[in-house]
């Protein structure tokens, strides 16, 4: 019997490289060390359950939400130094993620986070939530508008002090570019010494989460702006396929 | 000296820490925020299918429940379609279905719980090798394969929900894949569990039917991150 020739396949995402991330184990960062898994992972070649995953669109998001100045203000703006943070999600082949969702979290500006959980003795901004969200544009632009978060003490050694960071979730096309990180901020001294920071093995991955002061980008007499580029997985371009079945 | 490479290199992950409900889950974290809070209706209402209730605990490696986990879900509706462009058959999926889910615990017993349809059986990567009666004819084919090719020989994955794990202590999200115990025939046949190669550890991807709430049929998934009966976690 002749088969007619497949229909081109959707590609597959290229595989994650292990070693730009922080392994599962990473001692200084206490936490990890109960938490972290010890056996192998399972590699799978991608099925429809890994290159697919969930569509976002405006109707499930409003437009204030990227506005963390405003989208939980009561009484007047979140006290702070007001600045922009932009950029955009690329893939691995330099293509733009459209469309995709990205949300961040954060402390306030003395350091706390409004959340029942956080008991730091800065106080709670009245005015801020810390928390936005948007979807990038067709080139995978995107924005935020807040301001910049403190810094924070943590109990892991017992000074130990997080740099003023951002935290970024990301989405891409399918379940498996899911992606969580954090956005550090150029020229600050907490970064290299940070265990969170150091369990990411390569420094120039590091670098990769370091945004630097973007002059251009932002508003004169209002607030300055950090550009922060996300890279997604990237996903093979030949239709090729590997024919398994050995014929 | 060769033409160099252009890739760039994915940003690396950090961990979603102990405020991530601040960002993904903001009620959980004491507060009201947004308009919708997303990720909190799996399946929709007018999907088909049978309604289920999932629960468990995440536990780290000395026993103890991780109470400040989050867990995503992903999966396909009862026929085995996702509501996502690239499935073929996603025009089909019911509205208001999206199959993507976001699971909170409660911060007293790190206890979370969520309401789905359970899923279909999806097609899987084309088989490695084909047994014969799993190769049909074009016309009797009514599904396409993993890659959309449609016909040849498929092959389908056991009903599952693809499951990821962030908290703190997790530098990078956990993947694995929550399976259901009354479906011996499907899990024994299901290329994913048969990849692993302790059959006892396959165990750990079985959700157990351990009765009924609300009349609906009420599963049992617990997550161990470390240790005796460490469950399973798949690099996709
Ligand atoms: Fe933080």
């Amino acid at each position: 019997m002749i088969r007619p020739t497949p229909a081109p396949a959707p590609a597959e995402y290229h595989q994650r490289d292990r070693a730009r991330h922080p392994p599962a184990l990473t001692p200084p960062y206490k936490t990890s060390v109960a938490r972290s898994p010890r056996l192998a992972l399972l590699s799978l070649q991608q099925s429809m359950s890994e290159i697919t995953g969930p569509v976002f669109g405006h109707t499930d998001i409003d437009p204030i939400d990227n506005d963390l100045i405003r989208n939980y203000a009561k009484t007047g703006d979140p006290v702070g130094e007001r600045i922009i943070v932009h950029g955009r999600v690329l893939d691995e082949n330099a293509r733009p993620v459209p469309n995709t969702l990205v949300e961040i979290w954060q402390a306030n500006a003395g350091g706390r986070y409004r959340h029942k959980k956080d008991t730091y003795l800065a106080p709670i901004d009245p005015n801020f939530g810390g928390c936005g969200r948007t979807l990038t544009d067709a080139e995978g632009y995107y924005h935020f508008r807040t301001v910049k978060p403190g810094a924070y003490p943590w109990r892991n050694h017992v000074n130990n002090w997080r740099p003023a960071h951002i935290h970024v979730s990301v989405f891409g096309s399918s379940f498996s570019q899911r992606l969580i990180t954090q956005m550090y901020f150029e020229g600050d001294p907490l970064i290299p010494i940070c265990p969170i920071v150091n369990t990411i093995p390569d420094p120039a991955a590091i670098d990769q989460l370091i945004a630097p002061l973007d002059m251009n980008a932002g508003i004169a007499l209002d607030c300055l702006a950090y550009k922060f580029d996300i890279v997604l997985r990237g996903r093979r371009s030949t239709l090729f396929e590997n024919r398994l079945e050995g014929n | 000296m060769p033409q160099p490479l252009h890739y760039l290199k994915e940003s690396p992950s950090q961990t979603a820490g102990p405020y991530v409900h601040i960002g993904l889950a903001p009620g959980a974290a004491g507060f009201d925020i947004y308009r919708q809070e997303l990720g909190r209706d799996i399946a929709g209402p007018n999907a088909e299918g049978q309604r289920i209730i999932v629960e468990g605990v995440v536990t780290d490696g000395t026993g103890a429940p991780v109470k400040d986990v989050l867990l995503e879900v992903w999966q396909a509706d009862a026929q085995g379609r996702h509501a996502h462009p690239e499935d073929p058959r996603h025009a089909e999926v019911a509205q208001g279905f999206r199959g993507w889910g976001r699971v909170i615990t409660d911060f007293d017993t790190g206890l979370w719980s969520f309401r789905t349809v359970k899923p279909g059986p999806v097609p899987a990567r084309r088989a490695l090798a084909p047994h014969p009666e799993e190769v049909r004819p074009a016309e009797q084919e009514e599904q396409a394969d993993a890659l959309g090719r449609g016909h040849q020989q498929v092959r389908r994955m056991a009903p599952h929900i693809t499951v990821w794990i962030v908290a703190r202590g997790i530098n990078i999200g956990l993947n694995t894949r929550m399976y259901f115990d009354d479906e011996a025939e499907a899990n024994a046949a299901d290329p994913v569990l048969n990849l692993i190669e302790q059959a006892h550890r396959r165990d750990t991807l079985l959700a157990r039917r351990t009765g009924e709430r609300d009349g609906l049929p009420l599963y049992r998934f617990d997550i161990r991150l470390q240790g005796e009966d460490e469950t399973v976690f798949l690099d996709l």
